[in-house]
């Protein structure tokens, strides 16, 4: 059996959403060099919803396939429907992750809140 | 095209190894260790191929121990010493912070009973220093292990050198030889060696089969115990087959040896310079005193297993010093050991090449790393900031 399912080869091999967002509304980065993970989400919103999602990631085939996975499954959502997005729900999309590998999910889920917790920092911002 | 270039992690058996192994299991199956005629036969064949590997590496027939491989061989090694040792109140041992874990592990586990263990650093170069060596050797030691080549950046050891330190000290000196014998010459009692390990599918033979050399005189202490087979040192119904692959290949990539590093030598060189010419990555390990087959880079901004996986796509078999090819959190400890950070310890290749390279095939890898490392640099955070100034570049 090989090692990754072919979704997550899929996604490696030809990730969607690839890139930055030059004029990007909200940012979010996780995970450190040190430890061989680096995911960036770069995200474009508009009345509340994600019209636009592009990333960036140093990593593995899974976790470049979990940041893949991630922004397919986010686009055109609302964002309060993003911030809910878990883990489980990028490695099932995947069609599993090997155990060892589960963490890639749990960066992307991570990636995708810390992009919008910038996003509502700076709504909050404009505001007050 | 399909480039096997991980010839580090195991190599493709030799034809008249595979032979010699089938006729021995069709017609030599009987259990050596029986009475009758045709079981004689077979102990006949199981001491006959011990008398060769013998000579191939300058020792006398008694003095080799068949194992499983040569993990068992490192952790007989030093588990014997160590027993020696101890008998005498020495319980200090030295060995490098790149060995193998087959080695690191069985020292670990000697220092939670009581023993002290130093390990050498080896340097930006991947090579003991002889004389650090020697001022690191106590009233107390009992061993000295240090591998012959480094499996995974390919570095040769002063073997000799050390072996004339210890023996001058009356310290036990024990090197893992895995990625060596058959590879490079090997003559234990010029090279001063008291003990030393191999493993057969390093050298196209089968593989769970391997040898330990041990000096007569040095008392070995049984991992199994059971039968009497290996003058009572390793219990166990011997791999005849298995062996006499060994033996086969060994003469054969002893006889070839000379012609392989010719061969390979020139063609290792070109693929570094041509690695070389990517932007931001470094050789891994001294060039010179470096094994003939080997090419390890590191490249920064990437991670090894996604390099990897792309080239295997391109049909090329490497292999990586990456956490995330191994489950574990931390890169290659042997790329730590010669001073590389995570960073871009993350991002390496190693590349063990084969007799049946040719410069087409060196073509093709160059131009399918360059192409694999720009494809993920093109979607790297870490590249973007090292562009953009926001890192600074290590390599």
């Amino acid at each position: 059996m090989a090692l990754y399912s072919e979704k997550v080869m899929e996604h490696f091999l030809h990730p969607k959403n690839v890139g930055i967002i030059e004029d990007a509304d909200a940012v979010g980065e996780v995970g450190n060099a040190r430890c061989g993970d680096i995911m960036k989400m770069y995200l474009k919103i508009e009345n509340d919803i994600i019209e636009d999602v592009k990333f960036e990631t140093f990593g593995c085939a899974s976790a470049i396939a979990s940041s893949s996975m991630a922004t397919e499954l986010i686009k055109g959502k609302p964002v309060s429907e993003a911030m809910g997005l878990t883990n489980k729900a990028v490695a099932e999309a995947l069609d599993g992750l090997p155990d060892y590998k589960m963490h890639c999910s749990v960066l992307a889920e991570q990636a995708i809140k810390a992009a919008i917790e910038d996003y509502e920092k700076k709504e909050k911002g404009e505001q007050s | 095209m399909y480039i096997y270039a991980d010839n580090a992690a195991t190599t493709k058996m030799s034809p008249a190894a595979i032979q010699a192994m089938v006729e021995c299991l069709e017609k030599t199956y009987e259990n050596p260790s029986s009475f009758y005629m045709s079981a004689q036969r077979a102990k006949e064949r199981l001491e006959q191929a011990r008398g060769e590997i013998a000579a191939l590496i300058g020792a006398e027939a008694r003095e080799i121990i068949f194992t499983s491989g040569g993990s068992e061989a490192d952790n007989q090694a030093i588990l014997s010493a160590a027993a020696i040792g101890e008998k005498k109140g020495k319980k200090h041992i030295i060995s490098s912070a790149f060995e193998h874990h087959a080695v690191l592990h069985t020292l670990n586990k000697l220092k939670k009973s009581g023993f002290e263990i130093t390990l050498l650093p080896v340097h930006e170069s991947g090579i003991v220093d002889v004389k650090e060596l020697e001022a690191a050797l106590r009233e107390d030691t009992c061993l000295v292990t240090i591998m012959s080549v480094n499996n995974e950046i390919g570095t040769i050891q002063p073997i000799a050198q050390i072996g004339e330190v210890c023996r001058k000290h009356g310290v036990l000196f024990h090197t893992d030889a895995v990625q060596a014998v058959g590879h490079m010459p090997i003559d234990v009692k010029a090279q001063k060696i008291d003990m030393l390990s191999a493993s057969a599918h390093k050298f196209h033979g089968a593989k769970g089969v391997g040898f330990l050399y041990a000096r007569k005189g040095i008392a070995l202490t049984n991992l199994i115990e059971g039968g009497a087979q290996e003058r009572g040192k390793r219990a166990g119904t011997e791999n005849l087959a298995g062996v006499v692959s060994m033996s086969i290949a060994l003469r054969e990539s002893v006889q070839s040896m000379e012609q392989t590093r010719q061969k390979l030598l020139p063609v290792r060189d070109y693929l570094i310079a041509g690695l070389s010419e990517i932007p931001h990555s470094a050789l891994n390990g001294d060039q010179k005193e470096r094994m003939y087959n080997n090419i390890n880079f590191s490249f920064e901004g990437i991670e090894g297993e996604s390099m990897l996986i792309l080239l295997d796509q391109k049909g090329i078999c490497a292999s990586s010093g990456s956490a995330c090819t191994s489950g574990a959190l931390d890169p290659s400890h042997v790329l730590l050991a010669i001073g590389r950070v995570h960073d871009v310890a993350h991002g390496s290749l190693r590349l063990s090449i084969g007799e049946d390279i040719d410069y087409r095939q060196a073509d093709y890898i160059i131009a399918s790393v360059k192409e694999v490392v720009a494809h993920l640099r093109g979607f790297s955070p870490v590249w973007r900031d090292l562009q953009t100034g926001k890192r600074s570049y290590i390599l």
